[in-house]
């Protein structure tokens, strides 16, 4: 069990530690890093179960007869470049805070919202 | 334990560490460069778990633009983070400890990794894209045959979100600011470090080539549109790093870019309209030669690999430049 399975838990854990990044920290640029984190290892989990042992890299070669599935690789090579065009979408947005609050840090942000709020 | 576990559970080790590391880093700019080794290592990572096209992009990606992206994040805002309340600290990690549990319990009807017997190496779709795909298509990399021609709807809608994540930044980043406090014209992240500039400029022919041949050469080795895109992203991004975003911009203006982005996402379109015009469905590459279907496939798929790395290749410089340019007009 362990010798066929660790790689998913190991892969879990990476997820995990970027979620954590995500809710426990205010910067929003430390949370799209952790995203990044999370996103990444999810890649990897999808590539892991496309993996077949003794197997090849899926380009048809004469001589070799294992290959490891390319559904997987398609979909996962398209998603890291939708990925970053997203991320800096992300990126973006949080430099436009940056500049209405002066802060990426949300609960800075927030407390500002709140006072604005009670001025008015 | 044979070569593969072993180097296969070193790299999970390093990544682990690394993740850690980012979380734990207070400044922000070391949580970038981080990043960008975690990339590296999962890039080798994928090498090792066979999917070669996957690693290219990721080593592109991953290691090159979106660490530059972060950390010209940083520089229009802030390097440093403030601590994370002890409030925020406990209940996240609980829910981190609890859906990873959560996670290793169900990874338990899992078939184990590499295992051959797995419904992935069963299904007959398998069989299709592997065996099958040699006599519809004629490509040997099998990835760029799925991606092109069997999934070709499927990338049309991805090249799509690419071409609108790349108009949101551009609308985000070239509006209207705020009345600036003061105007500095520095020269934005430029280096005066002559060793760089120099083997930067001398690399720099080198990485558009490169693009290139992954670009035309993805039928037959690993490569594609998207690979060739983010490459030869990384080398304009590379040069504005060195040269700064005026010198680069002589050769690649802002206004050619914003028509490229939408140039590419019509070619790939437009190769659809032309199958159905000769008679075929949308993307139906075998019209292009009826009495040969698999040269109208290799040809069809050479062409929308061309959209995507255009799109791809000018939706990358496109954001890079309109971080950079806010930066050095605030």
């Amino acid at each position: 069990m362990i010798a066929t399975h660790y790689t998913y838990w190991i892969i879990f854990a990476l997820m995990m530690i970027g979620l954590y990044a995500v809710m426990s920290h205010g910067n929003l640029v430390k949370k799209l890093i952790g995203l990044n984190i999370f996103q990444v290892a999810v890649f990897m989990f999808f590539i892991s179960l496309g993996r077949v042992d003794g197997g090849s890299p899926p380009i048809i070669t004469e001589g070799i007869e294992v290959y490891s599935h390319p559904l997987p690789h398609v979909l996962i090579l398209t998603a890291i470049v939708v990925g970053v065009a997203t991320t800096s979408v992300g990126v973006a947005i949080a430099i436009r805070i940056y500049e209405a609050y002066g802060t990426v840090e949300e609960d800075n942000a927030l407390a500002r919202d709140a006072a604005e709020e009670g001025t008015q | 334990m044979s070569t593969f576990d072993l180097a296969e559970a070193v790299l999970l080790g390093i990544l682990i560490v690394t993740a850690v590391a980012i979380t734990r880093a207070r400044s922000l700019f070391v949580a970038a460069m981080l990043g960008g080794l975690f990339s590296l290592v999962t890039a080798s990572l994928f090498v090792l778990l066979d999917a070669v096209d996957v690693a290219l992009t990721e080593a592109a990606v991953g290691a090159g633009i979106s660490t530059v992206l972060f950390i010209t994040a940083l520089a229009l805002t802030n390097s440093r983070e403030a601590t994370t309340p002890r409030r925020r600290v406990i209940p996240a990690g609980l829910v981190a400890v609890l859906a990873t549990a959560g996670l290793v319990y169900a990874s338990f009807d899992l078939p184990g990794v590499g295992d051959p017997d797995s419904p992935v190496q069963t299904h007959p779709i398998t069989d299709t894209y592997l065996r099958e795909s040699q006599e519809d298509l004629h490509v040997p990399n099998t990835v760029t045959g799925v991606l092109a021609s069997y999934r070709g709807y499927d990338t049309l809608g991805e090249v799509v979100v690419i071409f609108t994540a790349g108009i949101g930044v551009l609308l985000l980043m070239l509006g209207p600011r705020r009345p600036a406090d003061e105007v500095k014209d520095r020269a934005y992240l430029q280096t005066e470090y002559r060793v760089l500039r120099v083997v930067s400029k001398t690399l720099m022919p080198f990485i558009l080539l490169f693009a290139l041949y992954v670009l035309l050469h993805g039928e037959y080795s690993p490569g594609g549109g998207f690979q060739a895109g983010v490459i030869f992203g990384a080398g304009f991004i590379l040069y504005t790093l060195m040269f700064g975003l005026a010198a680069v911009q002589r050769v690649l203006p802002m206004r050619t870019l914003v028509v490229l982005v939408a140039v590419g996402v019509l070619i790939y379109a437009g190769v659809g309209v032309a199958t159905m015009a000769l008679g075929g469905g949308f993307l139906d590459y075998n019209e292009f030669n009826p009495g040969n279907p698999s040269g109208g496939q290799v040809a069809g798929i050479l062409l929308i690999e061309v959209g995507v790395g255009v799109t791809v290749a000018a939706v990358m410089v496109a954001m890079f430049y309109s971080l950079v340019r806010r930066g050095v007009r605030r």
